[in-house]
């Protein structure tokens, strides 16, 4: 069996199109139906593959040849061994259970080392490392070498956002292609991602590079922002397993914490 | 796909959160608050030139639970704009934003919560605060809720946090998210709010869409608190005021008896036992500050005596004036 993700989803993009009445990946991956699970499995790496490799790298301090091969792996068993069933959204997050579950398979995989033995009918996921280890040089800060466990999660919770969001990013610039909206993804490129200080503009310079009026500008990028927000947020409630889960994390994802 | 620097992080997240109320007449001047299911923003009306508080469903309108949370908010706007009294806010306006979001707008009010106002032990003086200034704030707030109930509404979240007090004295009940429309009390004049989904889902079940009781422990009432959604009538709301007494009152040594067993006898925990109306509960609470006896403390011939003499103590200290003055001019004038 094999599951390779398309070329556009090297980089990490998911398509997780699975029916409506199945809006969370988590409770699809439990489907019966072998395509519905398929694709709900493959909208899950996507959004976790990155975070987990880098876990793997810094809090394991694997070499990057072994924590590809152990990610590649962790994942291609989670989907083989249904581990997602063993998955209660009622006891845990999603990424700390695949936190833990990480945990004991690398822990483990020198008693195993079954993984060097695997044949070639296994799965083979198609995973852009290199992207990933190109983000870890490019700043992810390092852990010290012993962390508590708050700070283990906080670090796969921001890698995972900061996938999440690399993500919707991806899919804003192609919503906004196929909808003839480029300059309103080129304005948001350049004001809201861009961090070199003297690349990014303020309105009335983005006005006249684009040869736009400035209040233009202002509707382009709350245009772009919207979209984001929605396609960050449909991703969000893929990886959630229960509405109140959902919107607990929408919460902290956006930062509107309730007093 | 580019790499995401933690400052794009940071703005992504902050762009993310704030409404986008592009199309509205409002702009928003800061985020003032947030509860159960929505963010409450200063904002200003830029047709009327007016500030205006906005309350804003905090996660956008998708399917399930954020629908039931649509409608939860618009239907809460309608129970305020129906309620139309000085202790109430008044609604001004209700809609969607462009990204989805339900809103509505109210009148902002300055001033400070209930919880946040009061300090132990309650000061005499002219500074206020005193424990008849306290007891004056819980009637204005008898006042509201019992409007609200004689329009057929139940607050089901009463307690300090939920009241607000303004410079002028104002007295406002405040976040009525969770209101019950009770099913045969409807004003005269009155168009019915319509049973919602939501209402209905919740009287199926003790829980609402986010799996947790409605109200806020400590102040709900034990019918409340099991869950029994369909036995729920004003007795509910009375515990609760007698929570914000108990609350008002602070410190139980200090407090007058009767006074106290006025918050008891409210926060029974067999809704028969409590006040049948929150008008006798106000009455009760009048009578004590004019010093009369109140239904929930029966009293014996000392405590009635005790309470005659501090009634009228100005006049006890008249006439025992005019009697001693009295027989003092009666002994020397006539030795």
């Amino acid at each position: 069996m094999k599951a390779h993700a398309s070329e556009g989803e090297r980089s990490g993009g998911g398509s997780g199109k699975f029916p409506v009445t199945r809006w969370s990946a988590i409770v699809a991956a439990r489907s019966a139906d072998p395509a519905e699970r398929a694709c709900a499995l493959e909208a899950i790496v996507a959004a976790y593959w990155k975070p987990i490799y880098k876990y793997v790298r810094i809090r394991w301090n694997k070499p990057n040849e072994d924590a590809e091969d152990l990610t590649q792996d962790f994942f291609a068993r989670l989907i083989e061994k249904g581990t997602l069933a063993d998955f209660d959204p009622a006891k845990a997050r999603l990424r700390t259970f695949l936190r833990v579950c990480t945990d004991h398979f690398v822990a483990n995989e020198a008693k195993a080392a079954k993984r060097l033995k695997r044949g070639g009918d296994a799965i083979h996921l198609s995973l852009d490392f290199a992207a990933a280890e190109l983000e870890l040089e490019r700043g992810t800060p390092a852990l010290p070498a012993t962390v508590s466990p708050e700070r283990i999660d906080e670090f796969i919770e921001k890698e995972f956002i900061r996938n999440l969001f690399g993500l919707s990013v991806q899919e804003l610039r192609r919503f906004c292609e196929s909808h003839g909206k480029q300059i309103h993804f080129r304005l948001f490129e350049i004001y809201d991602l861009e961090d070199d200080e003297q690349k990014r503009a303020g309105y009335a310079e983005l006005a006249r590079q684009f040869g736009v009026a400035v209040t233009d500008v202002t509707n382009y990028l709350a245009f772009a922002r919207r979209e984001f927000r929605r396609i960050a947020l449909e991703k969000l409630r893929e990886m959630t397993a229960s509405d109140e889960e959902f919107r607990r994390e929408a919460r902290a994802l956006l930062g509107v914490e309730s007093k | 796909m580019n790499w995401l620097s933690d400052e794009a992080i940071s703005r992504l997240r902050e762009g993310g959160s704030l409404p986008d109320v592009s199309g509205t007449r409002y702009r928003l001047v800061e985020r003032i608050g947030s509860g159960g299911m929505g963010v409450v923003y200063l904002a200003e009306d830029s047709v009327l030139e007016r500030r205006v508080a906005l309350k804003i469903l905090d996660v956008p309108d998708m399917t399930g639970a954020a629908d039931a949370l649509s409608e939860r908010l618009l239907r809460e706007a309608k129970i305020r704009a129906r309620l139309e009294h000085p202790g109430i806010v008044p609604v001004h306006d209700s809609g969607a934003l462009a990204d989805g979001r339900v809103f509505y707008a109210m009148k902002y009010v300055e001033g400070k919560r209930l919880d946040q106002l009061v300090e132990w032990p309650p000061v005499d003086g002219p500074a206020g605060d005193s424990l008849s200034d306290r007891l004056r704030i819980f009637q204005r707030i008898c006042d509201a809720v019992g409007f609200a109930h004689a329009r057929g509404v139940l607050h089901r979240d009463l307690k300090p946090e939920n009241i607000m007090t303004g410079p002028f004295g104002e007295v406002l009940v405040m976040d009525w998210g969770i209101a019950k429309i009770l099913g045969s009390a409807t004003a005269r004049g009155t168009p019915p709010v319509q049973q919602s989904a939501t209402e209905s889902r919740m009287a199926q079940s003790k829980s609402t869409a986010h799996g947790t009781v409605l109200g806020t422990r400590g102040y709900m009432s034990p019918e409340q608190a099991r869950g029994e959604v369909e036995k729920l009538d004003a007795r509910a709301d009375i515990f609760s005021l007698g929570g914000i007494l108990a609350f008002l009152l602070g410190d139980a040594q200090r407090t007058p008896r009767a006074v106290a067993a006025i918050a008891r006898k409210a926060m029974e925990a067999e809704p028969s036992d409590r006040y049948g109306s929150v008008s006798d509960l106000a009455l009760d609470v009048a009578h004590y500050v004019d010093g009369l006896p109140v239904s929930a403390y029966p009293e014996n011939i000392f405590q009635k005596a005790a309470r005659w003499a501090s009634r009228y103590r100005v006049a006890i200290v008249l006439v025992l004036t005019y009697l001693v003055v009295r027989g003092l001019l009666i002994l020397f004038l006539h030795p």
